[in-house]
């Protein structure tokens, strides 16, 4: 009876992964109201979880569950009314689920005190309307397959009524083992007769009330059957008998959405369909719309196209050089090497539209989070999110996740005030608080909006001149003002409350954002809200450069924090102390970065007027990078240095051009800094001098 | 010498017991081998895209099939003198195995590659200590084929350790 069911393990922690969040979610929109599909949609998420984990036999999480089904199930029924206490013991359990789940990735028991007080509690609520209309058995997972299934019978090839004895669970005997066994030798079809089971208060979980049966179609003997029962034989009522055959496509049509029922059929049969090639019975094939595969091979192939838009290039160089002779076979490569060119650009794009996932899989915590927020700080918000299927790549959306949860934190904890300072702000007691995603030119922006008091600018400013990031005399503009909060070193820490007390400040939001390759700012109207904007690359596999000429070398700039592009123009240069050059950027001075000295680069043109000037943005500041000359722009397909050398300060990879070279991808804030750098080494020998 | 080098070279790559092959190269006049397992290929000279802020012996970057692969000259890494590109210069790239079973693939630039020999470990002797064991350059022994003097090169320690400075602090010089 060794099953190897390891390789299902994966499977089953993300259908129960899956099953939770269906469930979470779920149980919120309870909070609004009463809707039957929505109790339907928890309690099937629930009773899979419960099939599967019997299945592997992950009884404290069987066990768990089967009392959770239990009270959905009156819900569902009606027989108990939903109320908040209901919701959030449900969530809370929801809460416990998911530990015991992740707990079987890492081997880790989770603490069982709290999770057996959880369980007194729910079964305490299912004691309390003593409206325990529907009691089950604790063990069997088959338990509650839908009475209706009986007119099935007549498809059936076998008929198995199995009637064991009551000491069959102290015995050590495990139906469902014996059902697993069945399932091998073809479709299997279990009901549980739970008729003879005495009520909850005498039920005594080791002795077997039940009774079940079975229809088992294939090509099987009923010798085959009797083996399957040879453990319990002597101890139970075994009755089989054949019924008449059925047509084969009718009943193939009837396993499939009867297995589906079944927690604990389906893994058998789809295993059982490999190996004994049976006639085409098992065909499980029940998400006929998706597949699942390991981002891995996703990664691999998406490494591949890349490679094939390089050699892609490579060859429309040769080809155009090749067919300057002109000719009727030079036009024919000339037009074969624009298809293919179209050909890999398209495969490209949808090959990156795999790694796609909607914004929905970060948003879907906010519900849950505002929630609890909202109960622990006594606030009424009501969370709107819009444009939840937009599209972004994973790797953005796994990382996007923290910041946008510190974001909506810090709008709860600062922004939305309480119903009572609303009011008297003459505002509707229920703050609103919007997350929404859009698509806009090649990236993706996100927005949170709330309509709470907005930022405090007078203790901003106030704060960020203490702090030395500004001065008095300075004349900032609204904006310039809100931004600072992103500044690092600007720390509200003193107004924080132990909510958002969490040790970190809006500058690391702001870092990790722009470690994506995004940018934040916010904007507020005092009295009137605040609205964060986020800009996000959409994918972090390629990148949309302007190509730079130093020298022989060409580099990669991120089009994003490119500004503007401008001919230097002789009267709008300055020089500080006679070293540092800056430029008269609009009403800003700039920095004038020379990037072959900075890079190390021997070529390049020294005389400023005979070249370009890039601006740049890098944390809120401006600065000029000094190159040659620009070429073209183009998206560029992002490697890693790291991988065969190390991170270089300034290079955040490289990326291999048309022609078969390696062209670095420069990071704007990473050279910044590195400048900043170079300009303090050299200056501190010139200040000991001068001291 | 060569009759022998190309009869060396068909002898199986699953040598005998521990016997190793070993590719040798030349680096001003000395020469140099390094476990045969450990090349990945060897590619004529191509012109590298230079790396900001880094050592003078990382030449740079060269696309490798899609891979962007840094290369160092051993020359400069040996404090040996210069020397211009010649029509036998070579990059060797190599497959260098961290600690943690991570593998990198980084190349180097050598003089000319000569052949491959089939050494015993009980032929090789360890390496004499001369001067720091931090300056020693990742030496693995020393063998001696046809009464020339073949200096052994730990690759992983060449290249992780000290090309790339990821090592932790005590010095690997004799394995």
């Amino acid at each position: 009876m060794s099953m190897d069911l390891s390789e299902f393990l994966d499977v089953f922690l993300e259908e129960c992964f899956e099953g939770l969040e269906a469930m979470e979610s779920g149980l919120l929109h309870l909070d609004e109201g009463t809707d039957l599909e929505e109790i339907n949609t928890i309690f099937r998420a629930a009773h899979s979880i419960k099939g599967g984990s019997a299945a592997f036999g992950f009884d404290h999480i069987s066990n768990f569950t089967h009392v959770m089904e239990t009270l959905l199930d009156e819900l569902r029924n009606g027989s108990r009314q939903v109320d908040k206490n209901i919701v959030d013991l449900l969530l809370a359990s929801v809460d416990i689920l998911r530990e015991m789940v992740e707990g079987l990735k890492t081997d880790e028991t989770p603490d069982e005190a709290r999770v057996a007080e959880l369980k007194k509690k729910l079964e305490m609520a299912l004691a309390d309307s003593g409206a325990s209309s529907d009691p089950e058995s604790e063990t069997p997972p088959e338990s509650d397959a839908p009475s209706k299934d009986q007119d099935q019978a007549e498809a059936a090839s076998w008929h198995i009524r199995f009637i064991p004895g009551p000491d069959l669970f102290r015995d050590g005997n495990d139906p469902v083992r014996i059902f697993e066994a069945l399932a091998e030798l073809g479709s299997l079809r279990v009901r549980t007769d739970a008729a003879n089971l005495p009520s909850l208060s005498e039920l005594d979980p080791a002795t077997c009330h039940l009774h079940w049966e079975a229809t088992l179609e294939g090509a099987v003997t009923e010798e085959q059957i009797r083996e399957t029962f040879s453990w319990v034989e002597g101890d139970c009522q075994l009755e089989i008998s054949q019924t008449e055959a059925a047509p084969e496509a009718q009943s193939d049509k009837a396993t499939v959405t009867e297995t589906t029922a079944e927690p604990a059929a389906p893994a058998p049969a789809e295993k059982s369909a490999a190996p004994a090639a049976k006639p085409a019975k098992t065909s499980p094939n029940r998400e006929s719309g998706s597949i699942r595969v390991s981002i891995e091979k996703v990664d691999l192939l998406i490494n591949l196209v890349g490679e094939l838009v390089i050699t892609q290039s490579m060859l429309n160089q040769a080809g155009l050089n090749q067919a300057q002779g002109g000719g009727a076979s030079a036009e024919a490569l000339l037009n074969g090497l624009a298809q293919l060119e179209r050909n890999t650009r398209e495969l490209q794009e949808n090959m990156l539209q795999l790694r796609m996932l909607p914004i929905n899989v970060a948003f879907n915590r906010f519900p849950r989070l505002v929630r609890d927020l909202c109960n622990k700080m006594g606030k009424k918000v009501d969370l709107v999110l819009t444009g939840e299927q937009t599209e972004v790549d994973k790797t953005v959306l796994e990382k996007i996740g923290d910041p946008l949860v510190h974001l909506v934190r810090n709008s709860l904890d600062h922004g939305l005030e309480t119903p009572e300072v609303r009011a008297a702000a003459g505002k509707p007691e229920q703050g609103r608080l919007e997350l929404s995603a859009q698509h806009e030119s090649g990236n993706i922006v996100i927005r949170i909006i709330d309509d709470g008091a907005g930022l405090n600018r007078e203790k901003i400013l106030q704060k960020a001149i203490e702090n030395g990031l500004v001065s008095d005399k300075d004349e900032l503009s609204e904006e310039r003002i809100d931004n600072l909060i992103f500044q690092p070193g600007f720390s509200t820490a003193d107004k924080v409350s132990d909510l958002s007390g969490r040790g970190v400040g809006m500058d690391v939001v702001k870092r990790n954002i722009n470690d994506l390759g995004g940018t934040v700012s916010i904007h507020s109207r005092q009295g009137e809200g605040s609205t964060v904007m986020i800009r996000l690359p959409l994918t972090l596999a390629i990148l949309d450069g302007q190509l730079a000429s130093i020298g022989e070398d060409t580099y990669i700039l991120p089009l994003i924090s490119i500004v503007e592009s401008l001919q230097i123009r002789s009267e709008n240069l300055n020089s500080v102390a006679g070293s540092s050059e800056l430029y008269r950027f609009r009403d800003e001075y700039i920095p004038i970065i020379r990037l072959n000295s900075l890079l190390g680069n021997s070529g390049g043109i020294e005389n400023l007027e005979q070249g370009l000037l890039v601006v740049v943005e890098a944390e809120g500041q401006h600065a000029g990078l000094f190159v040659d000359r620009l070429q073209g722009q183009q998206q560029v397909v992002i490697k890693s240095l790291e991988t065969n050398f190390q991170q270089l300060e300034g290079v955040s990879g490289a990326t291999i051009l048309g022609d078969g070279q390696v062209a670095l991808i420069l990071d704007i804030p990473g050279l910044v800094h590195l400048f900043h750098k170079t300009r303090n080494q050299m200056r501190v020998p010139a200040l000991a001098a001068a001291s | 010498m060569n009759s022998n080098a190309a009869q060396k070279i068909d002898v199986d790559l699953q040598s005998e017991q521990g016997v190793d092959q070993y590719l040798t190269f030349c680096l001003a006049g000395e020469e140099y081998g390094i476990n045969i397992l450990k090349v990945q290929e060897i590619r004529g000279w191509s012109e590298v895209t230079p790396m900001p802020n880094t050592p003078d012996s990382i030449l740079g970057v060269i696309n490798l099939r899609g891979t962007v692969v840094p290369i160092v000259e051993l020359r400069s890494h040996f404090n040996l003198p210069d020397a211009p590109r010649g029509p036998t210069t070579v990059i060797i790239v190599v497959k260098a195995e961290e600690k943690n079973g991570n593998q990198r693939t980084m190349g180097m630039v050598v003089d000319a590659v000569s052949e491959v020999h089939n050494i015993a470990s009980t032929d090789m002797q360890p390496a004499p200590q001369v001067g720091d064991a931090e300056d020693q350059p990742a030496i693995a022994g020393l063998a001696t084929m046809d009464e020339h003097m073949i200096i052994i090169l730990d690759v992983d320690d060449l290249m992780i350790n000290r090309v790339l400075g990821l090592a932790d602090e005590e010095p690997t010089t004799q394995k």
